[in-house]
């Protein structure tokens, strides 16, 4: 097994756990907020609220007298994802793609009656994909036509984009992409890749997998270098709202791009992960402390996501800076 | 959040108030720092429990002679409304409790502490042998056993060896069993020596081991061989070595005796300490000291588990903190260490693998039958109590005295651990259950073995003003925001940039 000093470590800036649960998600993630995100419905209405893209919600069920009607609520609904609000782990989640004379199409091909999805329903309202096993409710949502560019690298599943926004600040980011080992998962311990991604342009740093670094889809054999995420600013504006909307300091952004409406937020987590730092290659600490030493309050959001794309670049990718902007951040600087 | 000045300030305070609350202690007292340098005292409370039947009533209690290798301390006994005094007159003494109107059940508390002395103790020669009168059906039995056993013997010694070999054979001589029928083995023996001109007596003996609740006196037999009483287990032969046998009654048949009650029964509980001399003369000199030393001896033997304790979750923090190990349930391994100090580490170990795999195929068939979470886990419970009788009774049957420990695990965390391992199963997948079950038990066994050492329960027992130590510590490690070891590895992608 091949170890590293924790010097060195230090030296590349990386967050450890405890570190990001004393000093940054206990520090700026008020738990009165965890509600917020740990509850996806609760999430999708903030965000709507707060005018940020999600999924559009179809309709909610939350008790087994509306399952009973749920035909009617799918009356000429062709393709649509059931969730249940509090799911972990992407457990319970019915994606159908279309609807044949049988009943539904499932997005792996298999056709299932209305009465099998009215079964999962009931399994999701008994709690059966939720964390230990709570009563739960389930939605639909529309579902997301992921964009082309995108969806050919992933091996199944939908490819998501994961950024860190640090007080409003997007700082990090990482593509995952579903494997045939992570059963079309996009969590990175059970085998997904993570694609690092550069702040500042939306390219492609370095690919991993098991927190070793790989270069091709080992299921697609697609180049992992070559990705360039599309309506990359939106994404990093979607991410800094997203504090604004949950007010938690230390947030966990999971995006997907839909071919037509371009990015939409999918899941807020308030205990975001470690491993989108070896998918960079670069620690999240130089950048994390950078923000805590700024006085942020005066910076508008346009500001915030500008500095970051300045200042929080790969130091390897391209540089594609704005002159204009770095002007506009100087004087930020100078009025810290 | 706090500050890190004053943090820092408690974390220093409480360290600094530990230690030296404990080396204040240490001194005033003469508390040894390392366990062993000290005389071992044992503390028995005898616990009567009777019925009273609105009548007055007196209860008396045989108190242990003096003897060899025992040296009595302090008695005291512990009654409300009871009239309390220690009759000297007949050949023991004897504590004699007293109540005009008594209502109700009773419980009286009899405490003794005594130490293990060197000393030897000059043992009264029986008076003359009384004769024993057989009943007439008897007598060729007997006559018999006699005849057989005595040419084969050669002092009182010998003929007593014998006469428990010859009873404990196997098949039993007919006559012989005839006797052991009928007779209890103590007072068989006695009366076939008497037979023989041989000075015997009953005693009851209270067999000490540390930390035993509820214990009731054995009956031996005690046979005078011209110059001392030996002891005989009438089963087993002579006891060389009596050093954790107190003679507690020699001769009369009962030790407890009530008059005016019912139901009456009498059961001892015993802790062994080490403490010096010094100190306990000092204890008795200061009954106001707060100390875990004056509570009831079952609750003393309670606490120093609960002492332990606090070291555990000092083992958890410092793994999961420093190391960064993963465990199933916070708290759960300290609970199984807890358990494999009763049941030593190999056989914990051993059953309780068995239970949690046996639990978790069970476990997959309950998926299937979709219930809820509460109902889930009330079914694991009585599947896992199930499993503890059935592999208790097999290894009975097998003879592994070790495979009854299994009882001391605690059945509702071990029904939640194979919730929580199974849900982690169908969630994370086999390999993140191995991690956790597999750091659940290495996190349980460097607890155990850090609490099973004879310095760290002597500490926690003796000094628990150093849990405020402690308590300072796993402040600090509370707030340690440095890499977990494990980290080291996982970031290891990082070491080539470094060349």
């Amino acid at each position: 097994m091949r170890w590293i000093n924790p010097v060195s470590l230090a030296g590349h800036g990386i967050l450890g756990m405890n570190r990001r649960n004393v000093g940054y998600i206990g520090r700026y993630n008020d738990r009165a907020n965890y509600p917020l995100v740990d509850n996806k419905l609760t999430t999708k209405h903030l965000a709507e609220e707060m005018g940020l893209a999600v999924p559009r919600l179809i309709d909610v069920v939350e008790t087994q007298h509306e399952i009973e009607e749920v035909a009617e609520t799918l009356e000429g609904m062709d393709e649509f994802v059931a969730k249940p609000a509090q799911g972990s782990g992407g457990k319970g989640i019915l994606v159908v793609t279309g609807k044949k004379e049988e009943g539904y199409q499932k997005a792996s091909g298999v056709v299932v009656s209305l009465n099998d999805v009215k079964r999962h329903l009931t399994n999701t309202l008994s709690g059966l994909h939720s964390l230990g096993g709570r009563n739960d409710i389930a939605f639909f949502e529309e579902l997301v036509n992921v964009t082309p560019t995108l969806a050919d690298y992933s091996h199944q599943g939908v490819p998501d984009i994961r950024l860190i926004a640090f007080q409003g600040f997007p700082v990090m980011g990482m593509l995952r992409l579903a494997t045939r080992s992570s059963d079309g998962k996009a969590n990175l311990h059970q085998g997904a890749i993570g694609v690092g991604l550069d702040i500042g342009t939306g390219r492609a740093i370095q690919a991993v997998q098991y927190d070793r670094i790989v270069t091709h889809h080992p299921d697609t054999g697609l180049d992992l270098s070559d990705i360039s995420i599309p309506h990359w600013h939106d994404l990093l504006m979607l991410a800094a709202r997203s504090f604004e909307a949950t007010e938690l300091g230390y947030l966990g952004c999971d995006i997907v791009i839909d071919r037509d409406r371009g990015p939409l937020i999918l899941e807020l987590n308030a205990r975001p992960g470690l491993s989108i730092q070896i998918a960079n290659n670069a620690g999240l600490l130089p950048r994390l402390t950078e923000i805590e030493g700024m006085n942020i309050r005066r910076m508008a959001l346009d500001d915030r996501v500008e500095y970051a794309r300045e200042h929080f670049q790969s130091s390897t990718g391209e540089t594609q800076l704005d002159l204009v902007d770095i002007d506009m951040v100087d004087t930020e600087e100078g009025e810290t | 959040m706090t500050q890190r000045g004053p943090f820092l300030f408690l974390v220093i305070l409480l360290l600094i108030a530990g230690v030296s609350a404990a080396t204040l202690r240490s001194a005033a007292y003469d508390i040894p720092w390392l366990p062993g340098t000290q005389s071992d005292v044992w503390q028995v409370e005898a616990r009567i429990e009777f019925s009273t039947r609105g009548v007055p009533a007196q209860v008396y209690l045989t108190l242990p002679p003096e003897q060899s290798g025992f040296e009595v301390m302090e008695e005291s006994a512990a009654s409300s409304g009871w009239g309390f005094t220690i009759d000297r007159g007949a050949e023991q003494r004897r504590a004699h409790w007293s109540q005009r109107s008594p209502v109700g059940d009773q419980i009286l508390f009899y405490k003794l502490d005594f130490t293990t002395t060197a000393d030897e103790i000059a043992q009264q020669p029986p008076a003359a042998i009384q004769d024993v009168v057989w009943d007439e059906r008897y007598e060729t039995a007997v006559s018999h056993l006699l005849s057989e056993v005595y040419p084969a013997s050669a002092d009182a010694h010998t003929l007593t060896i014998q006469l428990i070999q010859a009873l404990g054979r196997i098949p039993m001589d007919q006559n012989f069993s005839l006797l052991a029928s009928n007779f209890e083995r103590q007072d068989l023996l006695t009366r076939l020596l008497r037979t023989a001109q041989i000075a015997a007596r009953g005693v009851q003996v209270l067999i000490l081991e540390d930390g035993r609740r509820r214990q009731n006196l054995s009956q031996f037999l005690q046979v005078w061989d011209g110059e001392r009483w030996r002891l005989y287990d009438p089963f087993n032969g002579e006891i060389q070595n009596p050093q954790n046998l107190l003679l507690w009654q020699a001769g009369a048949p009962g030790a407890l005796e009530v008059v005016g009650g019912s139901n009456s029964r009498v059961t001892f509980s015993m802790i062994r300490q080490t403490r010096s001399s010094t100190m306990l003369a000092q204890e008795r000199a200061d009954d106001l000291a707060l100390s875990l030393y004056n509570l009831p001896i079952a609750e003393q033997g309670m606490f120093q588990l609960i002492m332990l304790l606090p070291v555990g979750a000092f083992v958890v923090a410092l793994l999961r903190i420093l190391v960064g190990i993963r465990t199933s349930g916070t708290f759960m391994p300290v609970l199984i260490a807890l358990a494999f100090l009763q049941t030593e580490l190999v056989p914990g170990l051993l059953s309780f693998v068995i239970v949690v795999a046996i639990g978790l195929f069970i476990r997959s068939y309950l998926s299937d039958l979709n219930l809820l979470l509460v109902a889930r886990i009330a079914t694991l419970v009585v599947i896992v109590i199930g499993i503890i009788s059935f592999f208790s009774i097999i290894s009975f049957r097998l003879g592994l005295i070790e495979g009854l420990t299994i009882t001391f695990f605690p059945m509702i965390i071990l029904a939640w651990t194979i919730e929580r391992m199974s849900i982690t199963w169908e969630e994370e997948g086999p390999k993140e259950v191995l991690i956790q079950g597999g750091g659940s038990l290495f996190v349980a066994m460097l607890a155990y073995l850090l609490m099973s050492l004879r310095m760290v329960e002597h500490l926690a027992f003796n000094f628990p003003e150093l849990h405020l130590t402690l308590l300072g510590l796993i402040l600090l490690l509370g707030r340690y925001t440095g890499y977990r070891l494990l980290e080291l590895r996982r970031f290891s992608a990082f070491r080539k940039e470094q060349t």
